[in-house]
């Protein structure tokens, strides 16, 4: 099976038994080490922490476009807000009567808006099925109908990129009208629970950190087995001569296509997970600025490495955090500065720096093992 | 007439009284005192008594005035209108407002600025001024619905007398849908009288449209083809009116009107979405040159943009009171600033990304997170007011329809002299030519003797000082702030993309033609819609037509 | 939608995306016809009015001067370029100007680039797989494995080229000649019915341009193969028949002992080239 594919790698299963390990932990040191300890890890690291994976798996699936496939989206961000908002829909019709106007059905903001019935596109939002299964198709149907016209008309690199972005501050600008029906500029908030668990436990948030991590960990594998097989094999060919690619009989834009859709999909699974975290979801979510950070995430990590992906996302979300808190102001300083010093001095990033001794070794060690019939499912 | 009372000494001796011994407003105490002193003398100076024929009259024509027959009031305005005097209009006008108010004393005075509980107040003979006076020590010489029509229609008549051009005509142009029956006559002697084409020509309008109230058909021709909001009012009241006959002819010439209207609309959405084109090619030009003509893909562009803007904010501190001079010294000023800043990114960042577009795009995003917050950190986070100059203000009167501003104007020219500018640099200097040779062959452009860093260096610094001028016209139109720079950036990518990467023209043509399409779209989707229905669009067009308007063709730009 | 149906209907096989045992039609004679194709660029005519007949199993040599228009050819039969006018049909059944490049490659015409072109990313073996005739939609090309049978054609194509030693070393680190190697590599796993290489000497020692020679007169009888070389000495060692292009343009065809002596040849391309070597 190609999804199992990836549990004969080496890194993959280092990488799952670091995730597993650390997901272990927090929840070992949030239960069993009590309050007041310095070991204790509090409800609010719990859900930080929660966070921080959400936006790991964010990172995971630009990776997978830009890395693997070459194409730097500069609107993954939308992505993610789209199965943010089909998440915050289904918590949204989950308050039912207890928001501020009581209303049996309408959200507040719709009642303060004076409309007197759901939208149809609201419909069916109170399924937690049916919610889990916008969170997948919304970001997959705009990914399939905006890369099915962009690949088709070979539309790629920079102007990929800039179009893509375009995309995500069109979406910004929409969601921002109160006229679309997701909130305005507030957004979806005032959550109070999911799939009948209170957001407000302390359970509810250790739970959730610990999905998130098993989304991550899914992700991870998924993308893993795509970049394994000779799919993935293509979409490197792709990337590195596309014309050469399309000469040797493959559709590079379905490739593209398929691909890109994959990734839009994880990039909502991510926002899905996100939104019960954070308790908010608005349309700064679409900014372009957000949407760009995210590939500092993944270039800082080291593209074409998913662990990589991971580590970034770590470093710059705690990164940010513990600079927000201590010198806001010297925040974008850093971003900025981070971003110039990263594609000048450390194009691997910090996975190039780690890979370089293994890589050294690892050569080594297949140039003795190179015989003819050597196992290529093992080493690709 | 009595001495004139000062209303608050005895106030300010209470208050100044109740807190002795509170130290800290000895000093408030002491200023008091001196204030008093200094407006004692200044009442002394001052007799009450008229000292002329001319204010004796005066005072008789005020005195009239206070009384408390409404239909006697008016005649009081009437003798005021007909007395000549030029103090006449200040006293209708403070009449008018509620501001001639007459103190216990029997003192004819006009209020200066009547917030608060005291009053500043000038005497209405001499115009000195008097001090503040208490609300309460003053009647306010009352005025119905009537009278106030009727002050109107006076003061426009007084300031038709005027020798003051301006004022006449704006008397002229307050005329219009007021005149009734008593300004009829006075009016019809006046247009013979007045020298002033545009004057004469108000007061026509202004005397048809009575006579269309009045029910006389032949008003209508006058009428018809003004675009004048009034004379479209009187209209469609006759239309709307029992009179058959004149109704048709009403509704005919509304027709008229109507026409000429959509014209004048259609001629004006066409000036906004110039205005706005002309805008937008200003930014995206010189995105056009370091990304189209280099290739280099600089997310930065925007903050040089708003570089330029900061310039201009500047040189107008350095030159308190000079905002003109200011302004045009902030050309060549924003220029460099943002030539430099652009060879800087050019040096420290992207000679270092060469051949890796995606990179630069990055590194160059980062720097203008920094150039960002450098401007909040060092500047303040808030917008800055610019100051538009005298000869910018104001607007260009093409018809009562349609008007367009100055300032839009001079961005229009700014915009296409720019342009011009650029193409010939592109087109007839060596560094053009040079330029043209480095982009299409790197190679053998340097084997041939050029120095491609050096061009590399002055194209980026030509680009970007570009974005420099963008941002000293910009200054004039929008707020000056740190996040300028990014609500451009993506509109300009957007020209460069859609004009065809490469091609000076077809960035014109896109800027403009992309202003003008979200202009004509704003009235019915809104100005956010708008926006968005064009970004689609553009979405949908590089689909459609990847290498944009103007594509370069042949096997080197296959790529 | 066409790519929902083709996802959902995997068991229909496509015509176009069987490999190796191509469709085309050649009871009619010829494997490719051009004819009278021209294609301009910014006024400039590429291509002009060319007419051109490959007959299966035929290896034919195009010279010509530089700008003659060789590659453009290439591209627009590969379908890179779309010509202004013209025909141009693979056997007499398939319209090649009707079809994108994948749709042309799977139909069996490969292609071999002037600057050689592989994936410098993925390693020797790793090149030769993807070229490697298969089914190449989607899902079978996540779920394929490498079955033994194919193991061995890589291995054997690896002898055949040379680089059975660097096979796990990415394609990044070859010379020039050993890309150009590793490119034909790709081209015989492709298994095509009609080879179109590009300038395949160019960077070669003497003695890797004689094994490609062998090499390209094997594949002949087999294949139809049509090679554009600047290197007269090895397309007086391989050819047959030989067709000059200039100015996008046939200028003669024949032998090549016919063609050097016809006197427009001499005048337009020898008699250019001489003066090139004086100069």
């Amino acid at each position: 099976m190609w999804l199992t594919r990836p549990f004969s790698e080496r890194s993959t299963l280092i990488f799952l038994g670091v995730l597993l390990a650390a997901l272990l932990l927090v929840t070992a040191l949030h239960l069993a080490v009590p309050r007041g300890h310095p070991l204790h890890v509090t409800a609010y690291t719990v859900n930080l922490l929660g966070k921080y994976l959400s936006y790991a798996l964010l990172a995971v699936a630009v990776d997978l476009v830009w890395g693997y496939l070459g194409i730097l989206s500069l609107g993954h961000g939308a992505f993610f807000a789209l199965g943010g908002y089909a998440m915050g829909m289904y918590l949204m019709r989950q308050i039912g009567d207890r928001g501020v106007y009581g209303h049996p059905e309408l959200p507040d903001f719709m009642v303060f808006l004076n409309w007197d019935s759901l939208p149809w596109y609201w419909l069916g939002f109170d399924m937690a099925g049916f919610a889990l299964l916008m969170v997948l198709l919304a970001p997959g149907a705009l990914a399939l109908v905006f890369g099915f016209l962009a690949f088709r008309s070979r539309v790629t690199g920079v102007y990929l990129s800039i179009i893509t972005q375009a995309l995500t501050f069109a979406l910004m600008l929409a969601f921002f009208r109160n006229e679309m029906g997701f909130g305005g500029n507030n957004g979806l908030t005032d959550f109070r629970d999911i799939l009948g668990f209170s957001l407000r436990s302390d359970a509810t948030r250790l739970g959730l950190f610990l999905a998130t991590g098993v989304a991550l960990a899914l992700g991870y594998v998924l993308c893993r087995a795509i970049v394994a097989s000779k799919l993935g094999r293509v979409c490197v060919a792709t990337r590195d001569a596309e014309a050469r690619t399309r000469f040797l009989g493959y559709r590079v834009e379905r490739v593209q296509l398929f691909v890109f859709v994959v990734s839009a999909m994880l990039a909502g699974v991510a926002g899905a997970l996100y939104v019960p975290q954070v308790g908010i979801i608005n349309p700064s979510e679409f900014s372009p600025i957000f949407s760009i950070e995210i590939v500092l995430w993944v270039a800082l990590g080291g593209r074409a490495t998913l662990y990589g992906a991971v580590i970034g996302a770590l470093l710059v979300n705690y990164a940010k955090t513990v600079f927000t808190g201590v010198m806001p102001d010297a925040w974008l300083f850093a971003l900025g500065a981070l971003f110039v010093l990263v594609t000048v001095f450390l194009p691997r990033g910090v996975a190039g720096l780690l890979g370089y001794r293994v890589k050294r070794l690892k050569r080594r060690r297949q140039d003795e093992e190179d015989t003819p019939t050597a196992g290529r499912e093992a080493t690709a | 007439m009595r001495n004139f009372p000062l209303p608050w000494p005895a106030a300010v001796r209470a208050s100044a009284g109740g807190v002795a011994g509170h130290p800290g407003r000895g000093l408030v105490m002491l200023l008091s005192l001196l204030t008093l002193w200094l407006l004692g003398g200044a009442v002394q100076a001052q007799t009450p008594t008229p000292e002329t024929a001319a204010d004796a009259t005066a005072i008789q024509l005020l005195e009239a005035l206070d009384v408390s027959s409404y239909a006697e009031k008016g005649e009081a305005i009437e003798a005021i209108v007909r007395s000549d005097d030029e103090r006449a209009r200040d006293w209708l006008s403070a009449l008018l407002d509620g501001r001639l108010q007459r103190t216990d004393e029997g003192r004819f005075v006009v209020v200066l600025d009547n917030i608060g509980r005291h009053w500043p107040v000038a005497d209405a003979l001499s115009g000195e001024p008097l001090g503040e006076m208490s609300r309460r020590e003053l009647d306010r010489i009352g005025i119905n619905n009537a009278l106030r029509n009727q002050l109107r229609s006076a003061i426009a008549v007084v300031d038709l007398y005027s020798a003051d051009l301006a004022l006449r005509r704006a008397s002229a142009e307050r005329l219009l849908g007021e005149v009734d029956a008593d300004l009829a006559g006075p009016l019809s002697e006046l247009i013979e009288q007045e020298s002033d084409a545009r004057v004469r020509e108000r007061l026509a309008l202004a005397l048809a449209i009575h006579r269309l109230e009045q029910g006389e058909l032949a008003a209508i021709d006058h009428l018809d083809g003004s675009l004048h909001p009034r004379a479209r009012v009187a209209l469609s009241r006759a239309a709307a009116g029992a009179d058959d006959e004149l109704a048709s002819a009403a509704r005919s010439a509304l027709n008229d009107i109507e026409q000429k209207l959509k014209l004048n609309r259609a001629a004006e959405t066409l000036y906004f979405g110039l205005s706005l084109g002309s805008v937008l090619v200003l930014a995206a030009i010189g995105l056009a040159i370091t990304f189209g003509v280099m290739g280099v893909i600089n997310m930065a562009h925007g903050e040089l943009i708003m570089l330029g803007a900061y310039t201009t904010w500047a040189m107008q501190q350095l030159l308190p009171g000079q905002p003109g001079l200011a302004l045009i010294l902030a050309v060549p000023a924003g220029f460099l600033v943002a030539a430099l800043a652009g060879i800087a990114i050019e040096r420290g960042v992207i000679q270092f990304l060469k051949g890796r577009p995606l990179e630069t795009l990055l590194a160059t995003f980062g720097v203008s997170l920094i150039l960002q917050q450098l401007v909040r950190t060092v500047i303040s986070p808030l917008n800055r007011t610019v100051v538009t100059p005298e000869w910018m203000s104001g607007s260009l009167v093409v018809n009562d329809a349609l008007s367009l501003t100055l300032n839009r104007m001079v961005v229009l020219g700014f915009a296409l002299v720019v342009f011009a500018g650029l193409m010939l640099i592109m087109r007839r200097t060596r560094l053009g030519l040079e330029v043209r040779a480095v982009t299409q062959n790197r190679a053998m452009a340097r084997s041939m003797g050029i120095r491609a860093t050096r061009v590399d260096i002055l194209t980026f610094a030509l680009g970007s000082g570009v974005a420099g001028l963008a941002g000293v016209a910009l200054s004039q139109l929008t707020n000056v702030g740190p996040n300028l720079g990014q609500n451009y950036i993506i509109d300009s990518f957007m020209v460069v993309v859609f004009g065809g990467v490469g091609n000076l023209w077809g960035t014109l043509v896109a800027g403009l033609s992309l202003g003008v399409i979200n202009q004509v779209l704003e009235p019915w989707a809104g100005a956010v819609l708008a926006k968005i229905i064009v970004l689609v669009f553009i979405i949908l067009f590089i689909q459609k037509r990847p290498r944009g308007l103007f594509p370069q063709k042949g096997r080197a730009a296959e790529g | 939608m066409n790519f929902l149906t083709s996802l959902a209907d995997r068991d229909r096989v496509f015509d176009f995306l069987v490999p190796a045992q191509s469709p085309v039609d050649v009871r009619h004679g010829p494997i490719l016809y051009l004819e009278d194709v021209t294609v301009s660029f910014d006024g400039f005519k590429a291509i002009n009015a060319l007419n051109l007949t490959i007959d299966d199993g035929e290896l034919r040599c195009i010279i010509g001067p530089n700008g003659a228009g060789k590659t453009t050819m290439m591209d627009i039969i590969t379908g890179k370029t779309r010509p202004d006018a013209g025909k141009v049909w693979f056997g007499s059944r398939h319209d090649l100007l009707a079809m994108n490049e994948p749709e042309i490659a799977s139909l069996g015409i490969g292609r071999k680039f002037q600057k050689p072109t592989v994936f410098e990313a993925l390693s020797v073996f790793e090149n030769l797989e993807l070229a490697m005739a298969a089914d190449k939609r989607i899902l079978p090309t996540l779920t394929a494995r490498l079955s033994g049978a194919v193991r061995d054609r890589i291995d054997e194509v690896l002898e055949t080229i040379g680089l059975a030693e660097l096979r796990s070393r990415p394609a990044g680190i070859l010379s020039h000649g050993q890309k150009q190697w590793l490119e034909i590599g790709m081209l015989l796993m492709q298994c095509p019915r009609l080879l179109l290489v590009d300038e395949p000497v160019a960077g070669m020692t003497e003695q890797e341009m004689e094994r490609t020679a062998e090499l390209l007169t094997g594949l002949a009888g087999k294949q139809s193969v049509v090679v554009v070389e600047h290197d007269m000495g090895f397309v007086r060692s391989i050819a047959r028949q030989v067709t000059v292009l200039h100015q996008g343009s046939v200028l003669a065809e024949g032998s090549m002992d016919q063609v050097a002596s016809d006197p427009k040849v001499i005048e337009v391309y020898l008699g250019a080239e001489a003066e090139e070597e004086v100069g």
